[in-house]
């Protein structure tokens, strides 16, 4: 860390440890989610399958976007 | 040991393809959060998956099956039957002189027979002391995550017929 530059490469790994943070956080919750999902379904109970496949549907494509995310502050941190 | 690094200013394909073997163990944040996107659609796919399987699994038939004779245990005793298949292996008690009461015999943490205390009036897993209520096969103490599934029992004169699984 010691080499950065106190500009934009330095703002560009703020940004992309922040948007690590965002990810984890959602895998965490997704990794609860489906553990919680298998059980209730394994119980007899079937109610909450669709949403619970909906949210981590949606939990995915938040991860997906912050990876472009990272990826775009990646190249723009090489210019 | 530093497994995170920040981005040099060299091009991407000469960071992530180095020619020094010392570097082959960094993971850029950019290679861990492309792994972290990929376990999430992994997760995603697993609740598909539980999704598939509720809508499109074929539900087991729950066949009439006789599993005894009103009085031919006592009161407290039980009598081990199979139901629906086979392989489900089951428990009827009689609780009273009226009621029976039947559950797979399947614990649900990781499937040891459980057995009924007649001392305490509970269905007990000797694995792992996981203890369930034989009101409803509730979860009483101990690490099983959910209820025994109870079998559906109807009287037809003095024959006990299994026609049902709740909660399997």
């Amino acid at each position: 860390m010691a080499n950065l530059e106190p500009s934009k490469q330095r703002r560009g790994l703020v940004a992309i440890n922040g948007a690590m943070a965002v990810i984890i956080t959602l895998l965490v919750v997704q990794i609860w989610l489906l553990n919680a999902t298998l059980e209730t379904f394994l119980a007899g109970h079937k109610g909450a399958v669709l949403p619970a496949a909906i949210f981590s549907g949606l939990a995915f494509l938040g991860s997906l976007a912050v990876d472009f995310f990272v990826t775009r502050v990646d190249q723009e941190s090489r210019k | 040991m530093p497994f995170l690094r920040s981005p040099s200013k060299e091009p991407l394909w000469k960071d992530e393809f180095s020619v020094f073997t010392s570097d082959e163990r960094y993971v850029t944040r950019r290679q861990f959060t492309k792994f972290l996107t990929l376990a999430s659609l992994g997760m995603f796919v697993g609740n598909l998956w539980i999704l598939a399987k509720s809508r499109f699994a074929k539900t087991q038939a729950s066949p009439t099956v006789e599993v005894a004779k009103t009085g031919e245990i006592p009161v407290h005793g039980v009598k081990l039957f199979t139901y629906p298949t086979p392989q489900n292996h089951c428990i009827l008690i009689r609780t009273s002189e009226e009621e029976y009461l039947a559950y797979s015999q399947k614990c649900t943490h990781l499937s040891c027979a459980v057995y009924y205390s007649a001392k305490e009036d509970r269905l007990e897993c000797p694995c792992h002391q996981g203890f369930f209520s034989i009101k409803d096969g509730s979860v009483l103490q101990g690490p099983p995550p959910r209820s025994l599934p109870q079998i559906t029992l109807e009287r037809d004169g003095a024959r006990l017929l299994a026609v049902g699984v709740k909660g399997s």
